[in-house]
């Protein structure tokens, strides 16, 4: 499954990093990296955990 | 899971949560959303940034509803009771009095948030306002779009970010704030004076170490007098002086109130069937082992999922647990921190320059670290939330401090 980012949404609060942190980070100019553009082995809890915890809904997955 | 209905109380973000997560979770029975605002369910943050903006389209398209109407009634399936606020809780009857109307639950959820205080005397005053709703936010704005001259009473985060928007827009502002140093009790001395510090370098007339002794004005607001003796002419105050848990409509009901309701572990409130989640909660929070309220978006949007999945399988309840966090924006800076602000020790592992720096500072208890605070530093704090969240010690703390300040 893919993770898509709609970035004029994202603020860059980074709560999705603390929730998945292998997943996501925030860079200091406040992009979002994906580390990862799939959600990796194991992970399932974690990114929809961060999906679930956007505050600006910025986050969903694809396939 | 059981049928029957669930009444939550409250239409913001933790009541929202709560709503969706029931239906997410497979609740088929009767829910019910009842508040007191005329509005849908909307985000306050933005009521203090963007919303405050120039040119922020005042027909209504930028109010930050969180669902349209029929996202909720339909999809959801949740029957809406705007307009009117809950007036008592009748655990006998298992019911909430709403006007002359008695909603019967099996399960409640209780997400009333906070009310903004507000200064003795001023009732009747216009141009006076706090910021707490968006009727508040439409006043603040409308007074900013006619160039208010403005005071800020409290150098708080909502405060602040009244101040940093009064001066995007280039107009003369004041912020007064009785302590000597802001947010202590949010952020510490140290970084109190960091953060004030944006203030002044944004041109904002910070006044601290004194307060407010009158407001004067013939019907509307004309100027206000400080304990130095000084005053300031004003069209606009803004009242940031902090909240009051919205428990008023529970006394009496035999819930247990101090500073909040006062709940267990899981968000329980002690009566059968009824739950609290949000601003309004009073909890043991776990990981720190210590009952705590917070007024921060992420835990009022985890407590009211957490609080309606335990309200609907209470054999099945699980504590909610939190290394609390929350951000602010202050003109270009972004401040976040992540933890409890109480330490034995603050220390600043990277000093701020302005524009060109991030700032951190590490809150340490013991030997264990359990705060951390940045400004522009989001590539780094939830790191730190992390640290916290596992437990770690103030050695592993610094340490990864040291490394990334060499990153
Ligand atoms: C201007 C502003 C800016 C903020 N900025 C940030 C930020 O940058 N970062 C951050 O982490 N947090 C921020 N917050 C805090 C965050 O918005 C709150 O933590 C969050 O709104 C709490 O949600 P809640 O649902 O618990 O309570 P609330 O949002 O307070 O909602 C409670 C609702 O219950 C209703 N109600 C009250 N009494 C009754 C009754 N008797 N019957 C029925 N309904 C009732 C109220 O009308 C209200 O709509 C900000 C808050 C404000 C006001
Ligand atoms: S939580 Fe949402 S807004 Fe925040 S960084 Fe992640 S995607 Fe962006």
């Amino acid at each position: 499954m893919e993770i898509i980012v709609d970035r004029a949404r994202c603020t860059a609060l980074g709560i999705c990093e603390s929730l998945a942190p292998e997943v996501f980070e925030v860079d200091d100019q406040g992009d979002l990296l994906l580390k990862s553009n799939t959600v990796p082995e194991g992970q399932q809890g974690e990114v929809e955990a961060a999906i679930a915890g956007c505050p600006t809904e910025a986050l969903r997955l694809r396939g | 899971m059981h049928g029957g209905r669930l009444v939550v109380v409250g239409a913001s973000l933790a009541g929202l949560r709560a709503a969706e997560t029931a239906r997410k979770a497979g609740f088929g029975g009767a829910i019910t959303l009842v508040g007191a605002e005329e509005h849908l369910p909307y985000d306050r943050p933005p009521l203090s940034k963007a919303f405050l903006d120039r040119g922020a389209d005042s027909a209504g398209a930028c109010v930050p509803t969180f669902r349209p109407v029929e996202t909720l009634r339909d999809e959801l399936g949740v029957e809406l009771v705007l307009g009117n606020p809950a007036l008592a809780l009748h655990p006998a009857r298992k019911a909430v009095q709403v006007f002359d109307r008695e909603i019967r639950y099996d399960h409640a959820v209780i997400a009333t948030g906070a009310t903004a205080r507000r200064l003795p005397a001023t009732e009747g005053l216009r141009g006076v306002h706090t910021l707490r709703t968006l009727d508040d936010a439409v006043a603040v704005r409308a007074a900013l779009d006619a160039g208010a001259r403005t005071v800020v009473v409290g150098a708080g985060f909502i405060g602040s970010e009244v101040a940093s928007g009064a001066r995007k827009r280039g107009l003369e502002i004041t912020v007064v704030e009785a302590l000597p140093t802001p947010l202590v009790r949010a952020v510490g001395q140290a970084m109190g004076e960091v953060c004030a510090s944006l203030h002044r370098r944004n041109g904002t007339d910070l006044r601290c170490g004194v307060s407010v002794t009158e407001i004067q004005g013939d019907g509307r607001v004309e100027r206000v007098v400080l304990s130095d003796g000084s005053t300031v002419e004003a069209d606009l105050v803004v009242v940031g002086v902090g909240t009051e848990p919205a428990t008023g409509w529970l006394e009496g009901s035999g819930l247990t109130l101090d500073n909040g309701i006062v709940c267990d572990e899981t968000l329980f409130t002690g009566v059968e069937g009824v739950y609290a989640a949000g601003d309004v909660v009073r909890w043991r929070n776990p990981a720190f082992g210590r009952q705590m309220r917070l007024e921060h978006w992420t835990s009022a949007a985890e407590q009211g999922a957490a609080a309606v999945r335990n309200a609907l399988e209470p054999a099945a309840a699980r504590p909610y647990s939190t290394v609390p966090y929350f951000w602010s924006d202050w003109y270009d800076s972004r401040i976040q921190f992540v933890g409890l602000p109480q330490a034995d020790e603050v220390r600043v592992v990277e000093e701020h320059v302005p524009g060109r720096h991030r700032c951190v500072a590490l809150y340490r208890e013991g030997d264990r670290l359990t705060g951390a605070l940045t400004i522009d530093g989001q590539s780094v704090i939830m790191k730190y939330r992390g640290l916290i969240m596992k437990n770690a010690g103030w050695d592993e703390a610094l340490a990864f401090a040291e490394q990334r300040r060499a990153a």
